[in-house]
């Protein structure tokens, strides 16, 4: 506070000298705040971090290589020694397949909605907040692709791009960027027609300005929130096309592929077949209450 | 009235700050089975006036006569359909006047919603502070120029400047608004229903608030409102506006004293008062306004005016000198054909 | 009211004419030619220039859409490379199978998940809350095809209760057809509660805390009518989810009718991927598309009807 401006509170609001009230923190550290005090998000947290760790330390973690195996070793079930979750039909140890098997699994989980997110954050943000002609355009194209069931186009995608992780990361993004598009439309609409934003292109200052300053934020939350439940579908998603040989191809491990080649060994090592699903549901589960967790931390009606 | 050099002014104190020439903006209505437009709201139509500097202008009108667009249409947040806006002397979006942004350097708005116009994300100081960081001044002048403006309004600033909006009452949240509408240093400042939503004592206590700023800063008002008192109680002159035309205008006295449209004297009939001696004698307004979309062809009112002739249908009454010639100087002008129902009926 | 479903069908129009070139344009646009797809490596070339002329491959490519759009609205989608059966009649038999699925899985799942959201909401905090919204969070994140694994597992492998397989004999009496009957609707409804409940939790909570219920009740109404006006309010959101869940239970059931063999729609897709059989898959994916369209365009003109605020 300047000389003038200390002489001129003196002046006219008298000489009571008010003790600086600890200023209230950032919106988003009052959301990290309430995220902390949420059991729940931690706990998933803790968890889903836990699986990223082992994914990356696999080599460290593994203890045996996840492509050697041996006929003879074939479907152990738990608590073999040497092999402690089993192995799988072609004698693979199988907590290895599953380390190095996160891997995959949640790339193609993680990276589809990042470029999802990006793209069609973008084009969401754009066609929301110029509208008229080019919003009609974007909003129009994304209809078409919206008028496919999710399961169906990645499907007709991957099944004539062909097999390949990279071929699913393309048909699961392409699959993705609609909904994206959908959301950050309509936030940004509703942020754009708000009167702060309005006094701000009163203000003089360009749109990228008012977009960064003012939209983005607002607008972001909600956009997240999404992105993170949408993350538990694409991991689901892109496991079921490995499932049906579209996605990650043999002998690669990934955990939607271990469940299909599994398929056959119910009958033999139900537990050990069973396997690879329980790790694609804990870790869908867990962005999925992470992404609720998210969402319950940024209701400000809730919390005030 | 206190007129120090502004180095801005360029032409004196009898040139107007603003002046509106035929402003026109109409709205397409879209419907039936392809989204083609099938009607226009009509909202604002050949609207004309001028702002002296130093002065108070005073817009009143129902819901729906215009007010809130003519203030946006001045601050290019709506583009007109039609029409000229002078800032002293230069035409405004001109190419050799001036620019809209340069506009927006010197005249700035406080809307009627003190919540919604203020990120709820933003500090106060921060949102007082955006437009001038954004036009150039470093960070830092840029928050104490804030924290002064925070002053300047009643606001302590070591209490408030890192709040949030949810954390001050509407009066508070208001003088923000106005604070920031105040960082650019401009000279002329529209309130569009600025203090419609507070409390009245709240109100009172803004208004005379508003009252010293534009003392201190030199600065020119466009008090727009429906509430007739409050009218009175700031504006210099007053604009009165029905169904997007401005059916009357003049000094506050002459117009309070003695209105002489037939909208303003069924306007101000229609205001409750305990006092004995002003008893209602003439019908106050009757029936809904017409529609905007569909209005009355030629003088707009004339469907709820007691004194409608044919004439009225035929042709647009033009704002000009009451007819009887009983006025001054010309400042008072009245959009009516019939000199009998300009006149002034004596209680 | 008209005016608005009249709109609405306009504008399906040009989705569906949309939906109908990306079907036609992914086969064109795979690397490779479509005829080296359908051919076998080692066929000459005048037996490759022939069948191109056959398909009609050698015509510019905006005649050969408009020419396959236009035997497609008459049903005929050629014959499936594979078997050499017209198209359009076994894609025919394959819906219905998974009509049969869809329906009983819709019901199962949309009261489920109605029921579990209801009482969450009702029991908003206590512990009945924290059960179903945990039953419906885990709907929606188990992968389906492994539960129809795991129940598979549980019910045909472990325990010979029901069958694992396939949709059962033309010959076996009603009953025992229904018993290949339990275990896909079982698995397929599960998505569809877990989506459901949520949203039927999140929107009844929503209702509760606005004020008019707090009205009603001071009036005077008692319990019943107020459930009826909640119900009333929670309706249009839910029924257009639960419209678009069905499109998804039509469109997406490919994985759990590969893992129990159930001869319907999306088995006849993952044939057809892997079959390379091109017609069939076409087929297939613009009937399902052009279905999910329509089924939108209906949940919306329905939602409309119920909540005049839609129409504009």
């Amino acid at each position: 506070m300047s000389q003038a401006t200390a002489e001129l509170v003196r002046r006219e609001l008298g000489p009571v000298e008010i003790t600086p009230i600890a200023a209230a923190p950032g919106y988003w550290k009052a959301v990290g705040q309430r995220l902390m005090r949420d059991p729940v998000t931690i706990a998933v947290t803790v968890i889903l971090l836990g699986i990223i760790f082992i994914s990356i330390a696999a080599p460290l973690v593994a203890g045996a290589d996840p492509y050697a195996g041996s006929v003879l070793a074939r479907l152990k079930p738990i608590g073999t020694p040497g092999h402690w979750l089993g192995t799988d039909e072609t004698g693979r140890d199988l907590w290895a397949r599953l380390c190095y098997g996160g891997r995959l699994s949640l790339l193609a989980g993680i990276l589809p909605v990042s470029i999802s997110l990006v793209v069609g954050g973008f084009l969401g943000i754009l066609a929301g907040y110029a509208g008229g002609l080019v919003g009609t355009l974007i909003m129009r194209t994304m209809d078409v692709f919206y008028a496919f069931p999710s399961i169906l186009l990645a499907i007709a995608i991957c099944g004539l791009l062909g097999n390949g992780l990279s071929n699913s990361v393309i048909a699961l993004s392409v699959v993705f960027i609609p909904p994206m598009v959908r959301i950050s439309e309509t936030v940004t609409t509703q942020a754009r027609h708000l009167d702060f934003v309005e006094a701000a292109r009163a203000s003089g200052t360009t749109t990228m300005q008012i977009i960064r300053h003012h939209v983005l934020a607002n607008v972001l939350g909600p956009i997240l929130v999404y992105a993170t439940s949408l993350i538990s579908v694409s991991i689901i998603l892109s496991a079921g096309l490995s499932f049906l040989g579209l996605g990650v191809t043999p002998p690669q491990a990934e955990w939607g592929l271990m469940l299909n080649s599994l398929r056959q060994a119910i009958y033999v090592q139900p537990y050990v077949a069973a396997l690879p699903g329980v790790m694609i549901f804990i870790t869908s589960m867990c962005f999925n209450l992470m992404s609720d967790g998210f969402r319950s931390a940024m209701d400000v009606r809730l919390n005030k | 009235m206190n007129m120090t050099a502004d180095p801005r002014d360029r032409g004196g104190p009898a040139q107007p700050l603003l002046l509106v020439n035929d402003l026109r903006k109409h709205f397409p209505v879209r419907g039936g089975l392809l989204g083609r437009q099938i009607a226009t709201v009509q909202a604002v139509d050949d609207v004309s006036f001028s702002v002296r500097k130093g002065e108070t202008l005073g817009i009143v009108g129902e819901s729906g006569c215009g007010k809130s667009t003519t203030a946006r249409l001045l601050m290019r947040l709506i583009e007109p359909d039609a029409g000229d806006v002078v800032f002293d002397g230069d035409p405004v979006g001109d190419r050799h006047g001036l620019s809209v942004n340069a506009m927006r350097r010197q005249m700035q708005m406080v809307f009627q919603d003190s919540y919604s116009s203020l990120n709820p994300r933003m500090t106060m100081a921060e949102s007082v502070a955006y437009a001038p960081r954004m036009h150039g001044l470093p960070a830092k002048e840029a928050l104490s120029r804030a924290e002064d403006l925070l002053a300047q309004v009643g606001l302590n600033p070591r209490q408030y400047a890192r709040r949030y909006p949810h954390e001050l009452s509407g009066g508070q949240r208001q003088r923000v608004n106005v604070a920031r509408a105040l960082a650019l240093e401009p000279r002329l400042v529209i309130l569009d229903e600025a203090v419609s939503a507070l409390d009245k004592s709240i109100e009172a206590q803004v208004l005379n608030l508003l009252a010293e700023l534009k003392a201190r800063f030199n600065l020119t008002y466009l008090f727009i409102s429906h509430d007739l008192n409050v009218v009175e109680y700031v504006s210099d002159r007053v604009l009165v506006m029905y169904l997007g035309r401005v059916v009357e205008t003049g000094p506050v006295e002459a117009i309070y004293a003695r209105p002489r449209h037939p909208y303003t004297r069924a306007l101000f009939a229609s205001k409750p008062t305990l006092d004995p001696d002003r008893r209602t004698k003439e019908m106050p307004l009757t029936g809904d306004p017409p529609n905007p979309i569909n209005p009355p062809s030629g003088c707009r009112f004339r469907t709820r005016c007691a004194f409608a002739q044919a004439i009225c249908a035929e042709l647009v009454p033009p704002l000009a000198a009451p007819l009887d010639g009983a006025d001054d100087s010309g400042a008072h002008l009245v959009a009516c054909h019939l000199p009998h129902a300009q006149q002034v009926l004596h209680a | 009211m008209l005016i608005f479903a009249a709109r609405r069908i306009i504008q399906a129009i040009p989705i569906l004419l949309g939906v109908s070139l990306v079907v036609f344009g992914l086969v064109h646009i795979v690397p490779g030619n479509p005829i080296d797809l359908l051919m076998p490596p080692e066929a000459s070339p005048e037996v490759i220039a022939q069948m191109k002329a056959a398909f009609g491959f050698d015509k510019p490519l905006y005649l050969q859409y408009l020419l396959w759009l236009g035997r497609a609205l008459r049903g005929d989608f050629g014959l499936s490379v594979f078997n050499a059966t017209p198209v359009w009649g076994q894609l025919i038999t394959a819906l219905g199978n998974t009509f049969i699925l869809a329906i009983l899985a819709a019901i199962v799942g949309f009261t489920l998940g109605t029921v579990c959201g209801l009482l969450s909401a009702v029991f908003h905090g206590r512990w009945p809350d924290k059960l179903f919204s945990a039953i419906a969070t885990t709907g929606v994140s188990l992968p389906h095809y492994w539960c129809a694994i795991v129940l598979v597992l549980a019910c045909a492998v472990l325990h010979d209760w029901l069958p694992a397989q396939g949709m059962g004999d033309d010959s076996l009496p009603l009953y025992d057809r229904l018993e290949y009957l339990v275990l896909p609707v079982a698995t397929l409804s599960l998505i569809p509660m877990g989506v459901i409940g949520r949203l039927v939790r999140a929107t009844v909570l929503e209702i509760l805390s606005q004020e008019f219920v707090g009205a009603l009740t001071a009036k005077g109404l008692t319990r019943w009518p107020v459930i009826r006006h909640i119900c009333r309010n929670a309706a249009p959101p839910v029924l257009a989810l639960m419209g678009l869940q069905f499109g998804y239970l039509l469109g997406g059931s490919i994985l759990v009718e590969t893992v129990f063999n159930w001869p319907g729609s999306g088995n006849l897709l993952n044939l057809a991927i892997f079959r390379r059989d091109i017609p069939v898959l076409q087929a297939t994916i613009l009937v399902l598309a052009s279905f999910f369209v329509v089924l939108n365009l209906l949940v919306d003109i329905a939602q409309a009807a119920i909540d005049p605020r839609i129409r504009r």
